[in-house]
């Protein structure tokens, strides 16, 4: 999606009722989101918009300086998050491991496959019952994740996270099939996105 | 005192961001820098300013315990893949420099009329400036008139109002460090202008 370099558009400054509408919609993709949520998005800042191509669009605050936070591919797709948001809130996100085989690939923008996930340098969710959603020490997540959620990619013996996307196949059907594409076009560390410099 | 004060209304009850260190040559987590093409200085940057981050990721330990899970084979590939790219971006570095440093900066001082001048500056998209921003700035700092115009020859160039040539001299070594003093060129128009003129008016 991001493969090449963008060039920063202006900011926008956005409708308070549509910032509120954002931060709703993000508290209902990402529920782990809430105890941070007036850090991410403090009540008096106010929330801009970058236009990118393609009709996608990045959400930073108005303070110069600030971080990047959610971006979307067009209106109404899932909001997600910019890989320094993830860095600063690793436990916000749900997430998924790749084998150190991996890593090249996806970080030079590859699709993610799922053999990169099912062999043991990979994590994919193992549900557990009667607990609070969240990674256990494995770096597995708690649940299995649907077709077209939004996940963040981990990598093997690394502790931040290289990608986030948006799944094309459930987490279960990889178990299962072991084959075949996971994640598509997403946003990795390195990639026009993450170069991305706001004034 | 005053740097207690702001601790204490700022810090909330909730558990707070954590702060992540970016390299400061490839902007990767340092732990990805082996991806990024840039290894050497990163992994020289990186022992200047956080040596206690270099010591656990480059330790042979923690560079060995990495390598054992791959399969020998791919272990080579993923050698070759990065010295492909190391070697495409030290060309890339390089080919940039190269321009940099054969690029020239004019500074041309127009006479527009007997004791007026416009002066035109070309040659600074080069350096990777935005032509927009730079007359911004010019007219911003001298108080005249300055556009971005298109020259017959093809590009761009920006044409302040005035007799300012020394003085863009001087702001541009100060405020754009990647520009070298030798790559300014002062030119003066007057003659050739008028000999144009002369030209025109003779034909």
């Amino acid at each position: 999606m991001f493969k090449k370099d963008l060039t920063p558009s202006p900011k926008q400054k956005l409708k308070s009722s549509i910032q509120r509408q954002l931060r709703n919609s993000l508290l209902a993709g990402y529920p782990l989101l809430a105890p941070y949520i007036d850090e991410v998005l403090p009540k008096k800042a106010s929330l801009c918009q970058v236009k990118l191509p393609d009709r996608a669009s990045l959400y930073v605050l108005d303070t110069p300086g600030s971080p990047p936070l959610f971006y979307q591919h067009e209106n109404g797709a899932p909001l997600l998050p910019h890989l320094k948001l993830v860095h600063r809130f690793p436990r916000a996100f749900p997430t998924i491991r790749i084998d150190r085989g991996a890593i090249r690939f996806v970080l030079s923008g590859a699709t993610l496959m799922a053999p990169g996930l099912t062999s043991p340098g990979g994590r994919l969710p193992e549900p557990r019952d009667g607990q609070e959603e969240g990674v256990d020490g494995e770096g597995h997540w708690s649940r299995e994740l649907k077709k077209g959620e939004p996940v963040v990619i981990m990598a093997e013996g690394k502790e931040e996270a290289c990608a986030v996307g948006v799944l094309v196949a459930g987490t279960e059907e990889v178990k299962k099939n072991g084959k075949g594409p996971v994640v598509e076009d997403a946003h990795f560390l390195g990639d026009g996105l993450w170069k991305l410099t706001l004034d | 005192m005053a740097d207690v004060e702001p601790q204490v209304t700022t810090e909330p009850a909730e558990p707070q961001s954590r702060h992540v260190v970016y390299c400061g040559v490839c902007t990767l987590p340092p732990e990805y820098c082996e991806y990024g093409g840039t290894v050497k200085k990163c992994q020289e940057w990186l022992q200047k300013n956080h040596p206690d981050m270099y010591q656990r990721i480059w330790s042979q330990e923690a560079l060995e315990a990495a390598t054992s899970s791959l399969s020998l084979e791919a272990q080579k590939r993923a050698e070759k893949d990065a010295k492909k790219k190391a070697a495409k971006a030290e060309a890339a570095e390089k080919k940039e420099a190269d321009k940099i440093a054969h690029s020239i900066v004019t500074i041309k001082r127009i006479e527009r009329n007997k004791r007026k001048y416009v002066t035109a500056v070309s040659g600074l998209e080069a350096f990777g400036l935005d032509l927009k921003k730079v007359a911004k700035d010019f007219g911003k700092k001298f108080a005249t008139g300055s556009s971005v115009t298109k020259v017959p020859s093809g590009g761009e160039e920006i044409v302040v109002q005035g007799d300012v040539s020394d003085e863009i001299e001087e702001f541009l070594l100060e405020k754009y460090k990647d520009i070298p003093e030798d790559n300014i060129e002062l030119v003066d128009d007057k003659k050739a202008k008028k000999a144009a003129a002369a030209a025109a008016g003779g034909g």
